[in-house]
């Protein structure tokens, strides 16, 4: 596989009173161009730890990420970032938030373009007629739509996702995750994802992480999810492979997560 | 950084002009309750007046009567505008040009003031330097400053009180904008910073999409308090510098041993404080709800 992006021996160390404590330890993990990747685990494993360091907002001790052939070095807007709570602008309106980052990105392109742009990500995830409310003024659902649609608007190299639906009703969070899905099959951006959920993990990607109990959390296991895209909720589900990919990744999540892997063992 | 004492002047501000009506719970007293808000007022004012009808009567002769004092006040408040001489002023043009003077020392104290609280929630550096300056200049009365600032301005000569009396104002009401504005600097919240960490913002845009909209409340509760201050100083700094205005003219009586007006002045500061003060507080929620 052709590398596209690459954690080597990703390593974090947080100075605490007895020592450093080190939360994530030689993880290793390559991403494949176009492809998208969720990071499972137990909470506190280090899963945004490890994201945020790709993001560039977390310092990165030890071991390092390469995207796209040069490693990374602080935060860009070549990786677009999903958060769980949005963090959009509240003195923005939703077009506002959005067309700041295209305003850095595409400083070279013509006023009208830039606006296009805006306007075209914001209806893609049906916020045509919110452009000009504020994130007060929108649901939890209608915010988070717009943080993706201006992660996607800048094009970026990479996606990441850091439990982007976890605060929203399950509802909502099916229709996002078409959402989501349907940007992404159209744009190919890599992504890397973080999720608590098994159903999403499977829904979405082409690859599911596991990720060791900290501290010194590395990558478990790995779980290729072959299901032929593009993807419907129910054929994924009602797919013959479904249930025992469900299996492996909650009993490896229950039994395997808490044991320490030997060295070289993990992908 | 003790910042404990913004919020108290917050609560005790809060406290003294929003009394609370008092709950009757008797059914019979409905229809006194529908009015409490127009008549306890009434009976306070009443209850003060005859107190001082009560002290000018007793204990203190010299003090005039509120019925003498309405009588040598009428001059000023029925031609608020007149112009019979430097220091003999209709009230409202006292009051005009005491504002005038507060708005420029007031600019002067939002100006410097609220650079100074970006750089001191900017900057940990900066707040180990300054912080111990501040909090020992912060108590600092007006009565104090005004000597220094004439002292600086002697070269000026005839604008010499005025700058003086600016230069007092501006130091002592900069305080509560400098120090919220710091303390809302430091409450910006990380996932903000991080939209312009990502997006690469210049400083420049850092400071003016983010940074500064981020901050706006805290700087306008900072702007409010100023504001109280400055015109607390206005009396004081024109006392001392003989200038035209209501402190002024209220300094000017007592000297000549006109006690009459003194009440009027009194009353006109505190009701053009209290103005100010409703005024500032509609400012600050408009940006509170951003
Ligand atoms: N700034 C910090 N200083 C010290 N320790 C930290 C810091 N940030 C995170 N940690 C620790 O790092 C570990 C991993 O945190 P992280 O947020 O990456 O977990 P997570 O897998 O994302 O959990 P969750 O699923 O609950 O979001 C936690 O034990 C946490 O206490
Ligand atoms: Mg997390």
């Amino acid at each position: 596989m052709k590398a596209y992006c690459e954690l080597f021996n990703l390593t974090k160390t947080y100075p605490s009173p007895n020592g450093p404590a080190v939360i994530v330890k030689d993880f290793n993990l390559r991403l494949a161009e176009g492809e998208f990747v969720t990071l499972i685990g137990h909470s506190g494993c280090g899963k945004s730890t490890v994201l945020s360091m790709v993001a560039g907002l977390n310092s990165i001790t030890d071991g390092g990420i390469i995207l796209a052939g040069r490693e990374l070095a602080g935060p860009g807007p070549d990786r677009g970032m999903v958060f769980q709570s949005p963090s959009l602008l509240p003195w923005m309106t939703a077009y506002e938030n959005v067309m700041i980052g295209i305003n850095q990105v595409f400083f070279t392109a013509s006023k009208q373009e830039r606006h296009q742009i805006a306007e075209y990500y914001l209806s893609v995830v049906g916020l045509a007629d919110a452009m000009e409310k504020r994130p007060l003024e929108l649901s939890q659902g209608m915010r988070q739509w717009v943080g993706i649609a201006r992660a996607f608007a800048l094009k970026p190299k990479m996606l990441l996702l850091d439990e982007p639906f976890g605060m929203l009703d399950s509802l909502t969070r099916y229709e996002l995750q078409g959402v989501l899905l349907e940007l992404w099959r159209k744009n190919r951006i890599t992504a890397l994802m973080v999720t608590h959920d098994v159903d999403e993990a499977l829904y979405l990607s082409d690859r599911v992480v596991c990720m060791t109990d900290g501290p010194e959390a590395e990558v478990g296991d790995i779980i290729h999810v072959n299901f032929p895209r593009p993807r419907n909720r129910k054929e994924v589900m009602e797919h013959p492979d479904y249930y025992p990919l469900r299996e492996r990744l909650i009993e490896f999540l229950e039994v395997h997560a808490h044991r320490r892997r030997p060295k070289h063992a993990a992908a | 950084m003790r910042d404990s004492t913004v919020p108290t002047a917050i609560s005790a501000s809060a406290v003294a002009v929003t009394p609370t009506p008092a709950k009757l719970p008797s059914s019979n007293r409905v229809a006194f309750a529908k009015f409490d808000w127009l008549l306890l007022p009434l009976v306070g004012i009443a209850a003060v007046v005859g107190l001082w009808f009560a002290l000018s009567a007793t204990l203190s002769k010299d003090l005039p009567n509120p019925i003498k004092t309405w009588e040598a006040s009428k001059p000023y408040i029925l031609e608020p505008l007149a112009k019979r001489g430097e220091l003999d002023q209709g009230i409202l043009r006292f009051t005009w040009l005491s504002l005038i003077l507060v708005a420029k020392g007031y600019l002067m104290a939002l100006v410097v003031g609220t650079p100074l609280g970006f750089v001191l929630g900017l900057s940990k550096t900066m707040t180990k330097a300054l912080d111990p300056i501040i909090q020992v200049l912060r108590p600092v009365s007006p009565l104090a400053w005004l000597p220094l600032g004439m002292v600086l301005f002697l070269g000026a000569g005839r604008q010499a009180s005025e700058l003086a009396a600016l230069f007092t104002i501006a130091i002592c009401a900069m305080w509560p904008t400098v120090l919220t504005t710091a303390v809302g600097v430091r409450a910006i919240p990380q996932d903000y910073l991080n939209v312009a960490k990502v997006l690469k913002l210049s400083r420049w845009n850092t400071l003016t999409k983010v940074m500064i909209p981020a901050t706006l409340p805290y700087m306008f509760t900072g702007f409010r308090l100023s504001l109280g201050i400055a015109w607390l100083v206005i009396v004081a700094a024109e006392m001392l510098t003989g200038r035209p205005g209501v402190g002024g003219f209220l300094w000017q009586q007592y000297n000549a041993l006109v006690y009459e007006q003194i009440i009027l002045c009194i009353l006109t500061i505190g009701v053009v404080g209290f103005i100010l003060d409703r005024l500032m507080s509609v400012v600050e929620r408009r940006f509170k709800t951003i």
